[in-house]
C-alpha cells in the first residue's frame, strides 16, 4: 500500500488526497468539495484494494473450510480483528466483536446485556445530543423492561454539566451511555469522567464512537469504557462492518442477539449451547470482506498517525470556525471555539432553510447535509427543525473551507 | 441542470410572498404533514361547504423554498374548487411530479413551475408533501361525510 506522508509538523494533505481516488471526481462540473465525512467518509486506494484482492484471489467463508482458501480468508479476517483491537488498545482480541455497525452494536448491548440487566424502575443516563442510534434501542428497552430513561444536564454547546451527573446516580441506575463526540455540535464529551463517576456507583457505560474514533486515539482502557461503539464506514473502511467494544467480563455474561451458524458449540433438537467469544456474538457468515477492509482502514489511520489526523482537523476546525463567523447572518452551532471539539459544524444562513442551503452548495460542487442529523430532541433543544452541516476530515484543505465559506456568501445572496 | 430550473421566478415569488399563510377560521379540516427524513412539517386548513365546495384554505409549517411555496402555490389551486376538481388538480401534480406527465397549466396554474424539482430527485418529497398532506385531509373529510373515497395509488 502506499504509505502517506506525515511529518512531525502535521500531515500532508496533498499527498494524502491522492491516496483517494473519488477526490478526484468533477460534480456538476466542479471539483467536489466533499464535507460530509460525519455521514461517511471516502475511502482511500489501500481499502478499495483490500477488498478487491480478498474477492479477487481469497474469497472465501471462514471458520469453516478445511481449504487454503478459507484458511487465509479466514487468517486475514481475524488479523483484521486483531488490528482493530490494537487500534483501540482493548485487552484481548477476543473484546472486538464485529457488527454491521454502530447501530447493530448498540442495540446488541440493549438486547443482551440490557435484558438481562435492565428491570422495572431501573434508569438509564444518557443526553439529549445521543443520535438516534443511541436513543432508540434504549426507548425500546425501558419500555419492554418498565426502566425509564434520565437526560444528564447539558447545554446548548453540548456541555455536559458533571456536577450534577454526578447527583443522578441512585440504587436503580443500571448504565450510562453517552456520546463520546456530537455529530451535530462536534462537542467532545468528557469521556474519561464520565465513565469515572459511573464507576464510582458501580454502573457501566457504554460510549458512541461512531464520531470519535475516527478523529481522535481513543484508548479504551485508559478511559476504562466497558463499551465501545463505532463505525467502520466512518473511519475510512467500507459500509456494513462495525465494532462493538466489550470489557471480556461483560461480554461474557452476554446474551446473542443473532442464533445460527458460527456461534454455537453443541446444537442438539431442543436446545443448543454457544460457543467462546468473540464467535458467540457474531452468528452467521460475517462481513468478511468489510472487517477486512476495516483493517487496512486502520492500518492507513495508524500510518498517518491518529495525533496528526486531529491535529489537522483542529486546524481546519479553528479556520473554518472563524471564516463563518465572518460571514454576515450565520450562526454556528456547538462550542464556539475548537477547544474540545471535534470537525463537525452545523450552521445555519440567515432565514434561508438547510435544504436550499445544501442544493445551493451542491450546484458548486460542495457536499455538506442538510436536515435533523438524526437527532431530532436535539434539533427540539436548539429550536431549529434542521441545520446545515459540515464536516471536517483529514484529506480535507484550507481551500475547500474557503469554497465552503464563499458558497455559504453566495446561497445567502440568492436568497436576499 | 441549473439552479433556475429549481428556483424559478415563480417559486421564489410564492416563497417570498406566500398566498394563504396562517390559521384559517371555521376550518372544518385540519390535517397535519411531516417528512421524517427532513423534518419539514405542514399543517392545513380547508374550509369545505355542504355543496363540497372548497371555499377556503390556508397552510402554515416550517421548510424549505421548495415546501413552503408549494404549499403556497397549492391553496391558491384549490380555493373556490369543488372537491372533485380539487382531487384532479392533486392527481395531476402528482402525476406530473413523481410518474414524469407533462405540465398542464390549465389545470395546475403555478404548479407547473415545480416541475423542474424533478431535476433534483432528493427535493421531489419536499414539493409533495403539501399536496399529500391535501390529499389526507380531503379522504379523511369524506370518511367523516361518510363518502365513498377512491383510494389513489400512492408511491411515497
Amino acid at each position: 500500500m502506499a504509505v502517506p506522508i506525515s511529518t512531525a509538523a502535521g500531515l500532508d494533505a496533498a499527498a494524502i488526497r491522492a491516496d483517494f481516488p473519488v477526490l478526484a471526481e468533477q460534480v456538476h462540473g466542479r471539483p467536489l468539495v466533499y464535507l460530509d465525512n460525519a455521514a461517511t467518509s471516502q475511502k482511500p486506494r489501500a481499502v478499495i484494494d483490500a477488498l478487491q484482492t480478498y474477492y479477487e484471489t481469497y474469497n472465501a467463508n471462514i471458520h469453516r473450510g478445511l481449504h487454503a482458501l478459507s484458511e487465509r480468508a479466514t487468517a486475514e479476517y481475524e488479523d483484521a480483528r486483531a488490528r482493530v483491537a490494537r487500534f483501540i488498545n482493548a485487552a484481548h482480541s477476543h473484546e472486538v466483536i464485529f457488527t454491521r455497525g454502530t447501530t447493530e452494536a448498540i442495540n446488541l448491548v440493549a438486547r443482551g446485556w440490557g435484558d438481562e440487566h435492565v428491570g422495572e424502575g431501573d434508569e438509564i443516563l444518557l443526553t439529549e445530543m445521543e443520535h438516534h442510534s443511541n436513543l432508540v434501542p434504549w426507548q425500546m428497552l425501558a419500555q419492554r423492561r418498565g426502566a425509564s430513561l434520565r437526560y444528564i444536564p447539558m447545554d446548548a454547546e453540548g456541555r455536559i454539566d458533571l456536577e450534577a451527573y454526578a447527583r443522578m446516580f441512585g440504587p436503580q441506575t443500571r448504565l450510562v451511555t453517552v456520546t463520546q463526540m456530537s455529530n451535530v455540535l462536534g462537542t467532545i464529551t468528557p469521556a474519561a469522567e464520565i465513565v469515572q463517576i459511573a464507576h464510582v456507583h458501580g454502573v457501566p457505560v457504554l460510549l458512541d464512537a461512531a464520531q470519535s474514533i475516527p478523529h481522535l486515539a481513543v484508548d479504551v482502557q485508559d478511559l476504562n469504557a466497558d463499551f465501545v461503539a463505532f463505525s467502520g464506514h466512518k473511519m475510512l473502511g467500507p459500509t456494513g462492518i462495525g465494532v462493538l467494544y466489550g470489557r471480556e467480563t461483560l461480554l461474557d455474561a452476554m446474551e446473542p442477539l443473532f442464533g445460527g451458524g458460527s456461534m454455537i458449540r453443541v446444537v442438539q433438537l431442543h436446545q443448543s449451547s454457544w460457543t467462546e467469544l468473540p464467535y458467540k456474538l457474531e452468528g452467521g457468515t460475517p462481513n468478511i470482506a468489510g472487517a477486512i477492509g476495516l483493517g487496512a482502514a486502520v492500518d492507513y489511520l495508524q500510518a498517518v498517525g491518529m495525533p496528526n489526523v486531529t491535529a489537522h482537523e483542529l486546524e481546519l476546525t479553528e479556520y473554518a470556525l472563524a471564516l463563518l463567523s465572518d460571514v454576515d447572518g450565520v450562526r454556528v452551532f456547538g462550542p464556539p471555539d475548537a477547544t474540545d471539539r471535534g470537525g463537525v459544524i452545523s450552521f445555519y444562513v440567515g432565514d434561508v432553510h438547510p435544504h436550499d442551503v445544501g442544493t445551493l452548495l451542491d450546484a458548486e460542487g460542495i457536499a455538506v447535509r442538510a436536515g435533523h442529523h438524526c437527532a431530532q430532541p436535539l434539533m427540539r433543544k436548539l429550536g431549529v427543525a434542521a441545520t446545515a452541516r459540515a464536516s471536517l476530515y483529514l484529506y480535507n484543505t484550507a481551500a475547500e473551507v474557503d469554497c465552503l465559506a464563499a458558497g455559504i456568501a453566495r446561497a445567502k445572496a440568492f436568497f436576499a | 441542470m441549473t439552479l433556475e430550473d429549481l428556483y424559478r421566478e415563480v417559486i421564489m415569488d410564492h416563497y417570498r410572498q406566500p398566498r394563504n399563510r396562517g390559521a384559517l377560521d371555521h376550518a372544518n379540516v385540519v390535517m397535519e404533514g411531516v417528512n421524517p427524513l427532513c423534518g419539514d412539517e405542514i399543517k392545513l386548513w380547508l374550509s369545505i361547504d355542504d355543496a363540497g365546495v372548497i371555499t377556503g384554505a390556508s397552510f402554515d409549517g416550517h421548510g424549505c423554498s421548495i415546501s413552503q411555496s408549494s404549499a403556497s402555490i397549492m391553496t391558491a389551486a384549490v380555493i373556490g374548487k369543488p372537491l372533485a376538481d380539487a382531487h384532479a388538480v392533486i392527481a395531476g401534480f402528482r402525476g406530473m411530479m413523481l410518474d414524469g406527465a407533462p405540465p398542464d397549466e390549465a389545470l395546475l396554474g403555478d404548479g407547473v413551475a415545480l416541475e423542474g424539482v424533478r431535476k433534483f430527485p432528493v427535493r421531489i418529497k419536499c414539493a409533495v408533501l403539501s399536496w399529500n398532506t391535501l390529499k389526507l385531509g380531503l379522504d379523511e373529510h369524506a370518511a367523516a361525510n361518510g363518502q365513498h373515497v377512491e383510494l389513489q395509488h400512492s408511491e411515497s
